[in-house]
């Protein structure tokens, strides 16, 4: 078998829409992850205890079963419960779930890190619930927070590969079907890896600058 | 839902389990000598460990299962699938726990490492007697998240056909028609699994601790 790269030179266009359904999808999920997971995190932190167990078992379900197995869950068994889902919804609201429960572990442990005394002293001032949380202790936990939340947005790309087996028509799908289509499977695997090889680091990077700079930002302040 | 498809899931359970296990146990070793190639200050160790760390934590687990598929008969290489399996776990997981004993070396104290030249240990002795074992204690924690994450990510192995709790379910699921009680089952069945070694993790811990104090 030879390494023939004229296959995947002639199905670009192609693999730059598979690529372009795994980056929105990827972005889309993070950025739902995230603010469903602060909304968790928040919640499970000032609703009580009973919200916080609940919340707590649900999250700690998401987080201890495969992610294959939740996205079977919701696209085979949705149909049965009345919620028929095409593959690129599902996979959006499966993505979106399973990063929201990770995402909410990385906003608790946010919150535990913000000293008790800030709150305190917020609360002598006056300042209400809402204001104690967006003016202190959101803030203050945005630097502890920042690298776990890069490296989790990391692992959900390389997780959004998982799609492919639900034929959502993502980069892992399109160029997997592009390599037996045309007999030249190695050539596209391995472009696959490639790509998602640069998005990572390029991820990574990104991640280390943000966070170099945000730490500069709180020494000039301290 | 009947006993006896869920017993079917749990004898696949054992097949997860193991897969997950020997995986683990391999990609330590693999891990343990990336570790000592980044710490031997020689750059034709360390860039090639570099290299492997950083593609095999680059490339989704689904891609590379699928890439060890297809190339390793190209390359003369005719293995069963579930061998394939375990090189693609085993390769997979030695890059992750790599990275997380880089953390735990560094944090050996050098006071130590000098000790042991003195004493006259060679460099392997020091890795394996000093280095490696605090490295180890130090890290713990974070190798009971991997073989979490290991045995929740066995469940792509089902996609090149190997039989275990995935996989089993899946081909319940479509026979019996009955996907809610099928896939809720096999989530269910990886929860167990997961909060037991989350568990023992947290004894282990503890009895680590009671052991450097």
């Amino acid at each position: 078998m030879m390494f023939d790269p004229q296959v995947i030179i002639e199905k670009l266009p192609e693999i730059g829409s598979g690529l372009f359904v795994t980056l929105w999808l990827w972005i889309a999920g993070v950025l739902g992850g995230v603010v469903a997971g602060f909304i968790v995190a928040t919640a499970r932190r000032f609703g009580g205890k009973i919200v916080n167990a609940v919340l707590g078992t649900i999250v700690e379900v998401l987080r201890g079963t495969p992610f294959l197995i939740q996205i079977f869950l919701l696209y085979y068994g949705g149909p049965f419960v009345g919620l028929m889902l095409d593959p690129i919804p599902c996979g959006l609201i499966g993505l979106t779930v399973y990063s929201a429960a990770y995402y909410s572990e990385v906003f608790r442990a946010g919150y535990a890190s913000v000293p008790v005394g800030h709150v305190e002293a917020a609360a002598c001032l006056g300042m209400t619930r809402f204001q104690t949380i967006s003016r202190i202790q959101v803030p203050e936990m945005a630097l502890i927070v920042l690298p776990p939340a890069i490296n989790l947005a990391v692992i959900l790309l390389k997780e959004s590969a998982v799609l492919s087996i639900i034929t959502v028509p993502e980069l892992t799908a399109t160029v997997s079907a592009i390599g037996s289509q045309q007999y030249a499977f190695l050539e596209a695997i391995f472009v696959l890896a490639i790509v998602y090889w640069i998005i990572v680091e390029l991820t990574d990077r990104l991640g280390r600058m943000a966070e170099n700079r945000l730490s500069r930002l709180r020494f000039s302040k301290a | 839902m009947t006993p006896k498809l869920f017993t079917l899931l749990l004898e696949a359970a054992l097949s997860t389990l193991g897969i997950s296990l020997v995986s683990i146990a391999i990609g330590f070793v693999i891990a343990m000598l990336l570790s000592a190639a980044l710490l031997s200050r020689k750059s034709i160790y360390i860039l090639p460990a570099r290299l492997f760390i950083s593609f095999f934590r680059g490339v989704p687990l689904l891609v590379q299962l699928l890439l060890i598929y297809t190339l390793l008969p190209v390359i003369g290489i005719n293995v069963p699938g579930i061998v394939a399996a375990i090189v693609g776990l085993s390769l997979c997981t030695a890059a992750y726990q790599a990275e997380n004993l880089r953390g735990g070396f560094a944090s050996v104290p050098r006071g130590l490492i000098e000790a042991a030249d003195v004493a006259g240990f060679t460099g392997v002795h020091t890795f394996i007697r000093i280095r490696a074992p605090i490295a180890l204690r130090l890290t713990f924690p974070a190798l009971v998240n991997e073989a979490i994450m290991i045995l929740k990510s066995s469940s792509l192995v089902s996609v090149v056909g190997i039989i275990e709790i995935t996989k089993m379910a899946q081909d319940l699921a479509s026979s019996t028609y009955q996907p809610i009680p099928i896939f809720a089952s096999a989530a269910l069945i990886y929860f167990v699994i997961n909060s037991a070694i989350a568990l023992l993790g947290r004894y282990a811990e503890r009895s680590l601790k009671g052991a450097s104090a």
